[in-house]
């Protein structure tokens, strides 16, 4: 378990640091990149538009840049955002408490609409409420996050709803087949035959068996709420991590991009290994 | 076939003729502006009324419904031509170049798509043509969403790798290329198929984020993702609800997509 928890680690490290490299690359290479508004300021001097002109030379390469920002990133020092003029680590600090509420409480409420609807789905077997509990899911299936978000702002709704709404549809298909494929196995009919309680079926024999399916689900659904999170922050105004990261990619910023990918990447990450882990765990106990 | 998917089939297929004949079915072009009636209610000459600047609703949803519905297959072709290179040649060969691309597509999948998406377009240039913002959209579409697919590819190649099929065609003498293109292409065309059909909706809606961002198709050119931008103007929904009809295509279509796929044997 420990081999597997420290190489799983090391694969994220590799990997972040590569989705780092990655993002510095594309931003270095974007059109716009290295323009600065001020530099079209009549008021500057050429000493200052020289200078202005030398703080982007650093950036321009882009492997000494990572590899400068990779150090200064490991003694705590992630750089001044170049759009912002603020440094980045601060305006994480401000934003990623807001994300993370945002997320959390949209996945929360995801999950138990979708819990709750294939659960009763499951359980009810009536054809009208499964065909409308289906329906419901496949039509939110089909509308994009940028549209749940609109739709948040018009009808004046919280954005956690718009994340919510969005990860139902696919929590609820995958859950509502898990459940119905536990609830029709050999063992589960006998048990419910034998008269035993809907909750002891339930807690005993239903859940141990879906458990590490839905905890790689749960896994799958965070990753699907963050990216949800940049057109939901960014159309409903919500100041968060997703809408700062429409900043920087549209103000080409390098220092905050890369260190908002490196950020993203080790929450999706994080969130997948985790979900890894404790669905073997509940696997190696079940057997 | 069933009755569901018959219907499905049937409405993606009365959508895709009337959006492929939208020259002779639309009653204006998509740029044409009716400057004697902007943002004008439905009528007799506008079907579904006409947006703020005169141009008339219907015939721009049926330009982009065609834009939509034409180039989202050619990037899921684009993208599941890079998934069969990428992952079923790495699932091929083995060894270090399938750890290689399996790395590759690890890092393409640590990001969450929509992100990526975004980021990616938003870092692209902007301020281009319509036709030319219209190929970089649903080029990038293609180019970013094979890693998906070419993990399943890859799978599916590795398990091929030492079937018996392939140790006999090995025996007889047939290597390398020859190999690939003879026994193992084939035997993935299912797969393949499969990811070709599945990426069509999931592109048609990246399109539409992209669009509603302002980062997709550009004006005049409309897109699903442009006519839905349009729904930042309403102050509810019974307000013009006329405008939500690109919405309620969108998801006529795209659950016809989902019934026609959810029918059919996907292979995993």
């Amino acid at each position: 378990m420990l081999w597997r928890i420290s190489r799983r680690l090391l694969a994220i490290a590799a990997i972040v640091v590569l989705g780092g490299l990655t993002s510095a690359t594309l931003v270095r290479f974007a059109p716009g990149f290295a323009t600065d508004e001020q530099q079209l300021d009549p008021r500057l001097s050429a000493e200052s538009l020289q200078a202005l002109h030398q703080s982007h030379e650093s950036e321009k390469k882009v492997f000494l840049f990572y590899a400068a920002y990779l150090n200064r990133a490991w003694h705590g020092d992630l750089g001044i955002s170049r759009s912002l003029n603020r440094p980045v680590s601060s305006l994480l600090r401000d934003r990623f408490p807001v994300t993370l509420r945002l997320v959390a409480m949209g996945l929360a409420l995801g999950w138990l609409i979708a819990l709750s609807f294939a659960l009763t789905s499951a359980l009810a077997r009536v054809t009208a409420y499964r065909f409308f509990a289906i329906a419901l899911s496949g039509a939110l299936l089909c509308i994009p996050a940028a549209v749940l978000a609109l739709l948040s702002v018009v009808l004046n709704t919280p954005g956690y709803l718009a994340i919510a709404l969005l990860v139902f549809p696919k929590v609820f298909t995958y859950s509502r087949s898990l459940l119905e494929r536990a609830y029709s196995s050999p063992h589960i009919v006998t048990a419910r035959a034998k008269g035993l309680g809907r909750l002891r079926i339930l807690c005993w024999h239903v859940f141990p068996v879906v458990a590490p399916s839905l905890v790689a689900l749960a896994g799958v659904s965070v990753s699907m709420a963050i990216g949800a999170a940049i057109p939901i922050e960014a159309l409903c105004g919500v100041a968060g991590v997703g809408d700062l990261a429409w900043q920087a990619a549209l103000a080409r910023d390098l220092p905050l991009l890369v260190n908002i990918t490196i950020l993203v990447t080790v929450a999706t990450l994080l969130s997948n290994s985790g979900a890894d882990v404790v669905g073997h765990a509940l696997r190696a106990q079940e057997s | 076939m069933s009755a569901t998917r018959k219907l499905a089939c049937g409405i993606l297929l009365v959508v895709v003729i009337t959006a492929l004949g939208a020259t002779w079915i639309a009653p204006a072009d998509y740029a044409t502006q009716f400057r004697e009636a902007p943002s004008a209610p439905p009528s007799r000459h506008h079907l579904l009324g006409t947006d703020e600047i005169g141009r008339d609703r219907f015939s721009r949803m049926l330009y982009g419904t065609r834009i939509s519905l034409l180039l989202a297959p050619t990037a899921a072709l684009l993208s599941t031509v890079m998934a069969a290179l990428i992952g079923a040649v790495a699932g091929y060969l083995g060894g270090f170049w399938e750890r290689l691309a399996m790395g590759i597509t690890d890092l393409f999948l640590s990001l969450p798509w929509l992100f990526l998406l975004i980021t990616v377009r938003a870092l692209l240039p902007l301020n281009v043509s319509p036709l030319l913002s219209m190929l970089v959209t649903f080029l990038m579409l293609g180019f970013l969403g094979w890693a998906a697919s070419a993990r399943v590819l890859c799978a599916a190649a590795r398990s091929l790798r030492h079937s018996g099929l392939l140790l006999q065609a090995r025996a007889l003498g047939l290597h390398g290329a020859r190999l690939f293109a003879i026994h193992v292409v084939p035997t993935l065309k299912p797969i393949l198929l499969a990811q070709f059909w599945i990426s069509i909706p999931v592109f048609i809606l990246s399109e539409a984020n992209l669009g509603i961002l302002g980062l997709g198709v550009a004006e005049p050119l409309p897109s699903w993702g442009s006519l839905l931008k349009e729904l930042e103007g309403l102050t509810s929904l019974g307000d013009q609800p006329w405008k939500l009809a690109p919405l309620l295509l969108l998801i006529v279509v795209v659950t016809s997509f989902q019934v026609v796929l959810s029918s059919e044997e996907v292979p995993a």
